[in-house]
């Protein structure tokens, strides 16, 4: 069960030509901004187009130019989280996440509407508005609207930029926990290197554009082939791991 | 109480701009989706020709809508060789020139207040499974409710007043065509000033009142 992505798009002058693939695991993709990260997700969701290549998950071929396939973004059963969460604001937290629900039966929906809200902490905030919530929560209504219809592959553009230090470090823990509880891959788009260090079962890393680097945190985020990644920060992963 | 002429020219006012506000409603929002989020060659174009009544005079506007639905007009000869009715006279044309001075406004407004709807809530939309359709009413129409709202009261105030485009294609006929515009013109010309008083109270209180109840329900629709 892995997303197969191999890609060109020209956009203004910039040009993203990359390829990789991962398994059911939680990827990385970490870089500068400007790189592509973003625009990667929008291509895989297809809410962009690409110019050429190839984008399949499992056995499902989501484009393929040669073939002339481009499945549109209603039917990819993807599960994405904005950068700005992207919370409808004339909505309840219940028609939100509910709004996710589409094509489950009248039935199940209120059921799953319930898991939802236990899993993600959310009891007796369902009649708010996200202009109500804090940033915490408002997180936490975008990853089940986007989880309650089951999708096939998660993708997280920077999604936690806009939280303070110690929700980031919540959120972190919290996210490996829903990966366990949903069992799918995920894609976490960052520029933040203990993010990528602290979550990543496989990174990816971009630059201008191109993929530079890819494979285990431990072997890219290594002083010896990144210079930058200095000890207090590769000591912060192995605990994190366990290693201590 | 009332004397009946006036009573009369003012329900045709209403009624003008009534369906003349529901007509610009549904094109209008149409219009306004397509030029703000569909691109496509000519797009500009498309939105010059449906501003250019803004600019025109209204006389010149009730010229076009003449060549184009007159008896002998483009569209009109056809309508009158299958029904033997034209609109030319009657209340209709006064719709139909309320209508086109009023259009533009309304996909203004909506226009801009569709655009300023973050692009990442339709995108949202579509990744959650819902279609073009499920989304422009579900997303884009309430959280553009506003300007919708604001535009629809700008278009019937705008219907209302309409005199020159109106005058050109449905006439000043007493009992049949004279709205409060053309009655209050035909009052003031004839020196009927006790009537013309009458008619330019009642058409400010008419629509100062309106003007009153648009901005208690736009406070109340954020």
């Amino acid at each position: 069960m892995g997303l197969a992505v191999k890609l060109r798009k020209q956009v203004n002058g910039f040009t993203l030509d990359i390829e990789w693939e991962i398994g059911n695991e939680l990827a990385v993709v970490f870089g500068p901004s400007g790189s592509g990260k973003s625009m990667t997700l929008q291509l895989i969701a297809g809410l962009m187009q690409p110019d050429a290549g190839m984008i399949s998950l499992g056995g499902k071929v989501f484009f393929d130019a040669r073939r002339n396939i481009s499945l549109p973004a209603q039917l990819r059963h993807i599960g994405y989280v904005f950068q700005d969460l992207a919370l409808f604001p004339h909505m309840t937290i219940r028609e939100n996440i509910l709004y996710g629900a589409k094509g489950i039966e009248q039935s199940v929906r209120e059921k799953r509407l319930f898991d939802m809200v236990s899993i993600f902490r959310l009891d007796g905030l369902e009649d708010k508005r996200p202009g109500e919530m804090s940033g915490g929560q408002k997180q936490r209504v975008a990853l089940a609207r986007a989880l309650i219809r089951q999708p096939e592959v998660l993708l997280l553009d920077e999604p936690f930029s806009s939280l303070d230090t110690s929700l980031r470090a919540d959120m972190r823990s919290f996210l490996k926990d829903v990966r366990k509880e949903f069992n799918l891959p995920v894609i976490l788009v960052t520029h933040d290197i203990f993010e990528a260090v602290s979550l990543a079962d496989r990174v990816i890393v971009y630059d201008e554009g191109k993929v530079s680097f890819a494979g285990k945190p431990h072997e890219v985020f290594n002083p010896q082939t990144m210079p930058e990644c200095e000890f207090p920060l590769f000591f912060s992963y192995m605990f994190n791991r366990g290693f201590f | 109480m009332m004397d009946t002429p006036v009573f009369f020219s003012l329900c045709l006012s209403l009624q003008v701009a009534l369906v003349a506000t529901a007509f610009v409603m549904v094109v209008g929002v149409s219009v306004a989706y397509v030029l703000a989020l569909k691109n496509f060659r000519g797009k500009e174009m498309l939105d010059m020709l449906f501003t250019l009544p803004l600019v025109l005079p209204p006389t010149v506007i009730g010229y076009y809508l003449i060549v184009l639905f007159g008896r002998n007009g483009l569209l009109g000869r056809y309508l009158y060789g299958l029904t033997g009715f034209s609109i030319m006279f009657t209340w209709y044309a006064a719709v139909l020139a309320s209508f086109v001075v009023a259009l533009p406004l309304m996909i203004k407004t909506t226009r801009a207040a569709i655009e300023s709807i973050d692009k990442n809530l339709i995108n949202a939309s579509y990744t959650l499974g819902h279609s073009t359709m499920s989304t422009l009413f579900r997303i884009v129409l309430p959280l553009a409710k506003k300007g919708i709202m604001a535009g629809a009261v700008l278009s019937f105030a705008r219907a209302m007043g309409e005199f020159g485009a109106t005058l050109m294609i449905a006439g000043n006929i007493p009992g049949k065509t004279d709205t409060m515009p053309l009655a209050v013109y035909s009052s003031a010309s004839s020196g009927d000033w006790s009537k013309a008083n009458l008619m330019v109270l009642l058409f400010t209180l008419i629509s100062g009142s309106f003007l009153y109840v648009a901005n208690r329900l736009s406070k109340r629709f954020v």
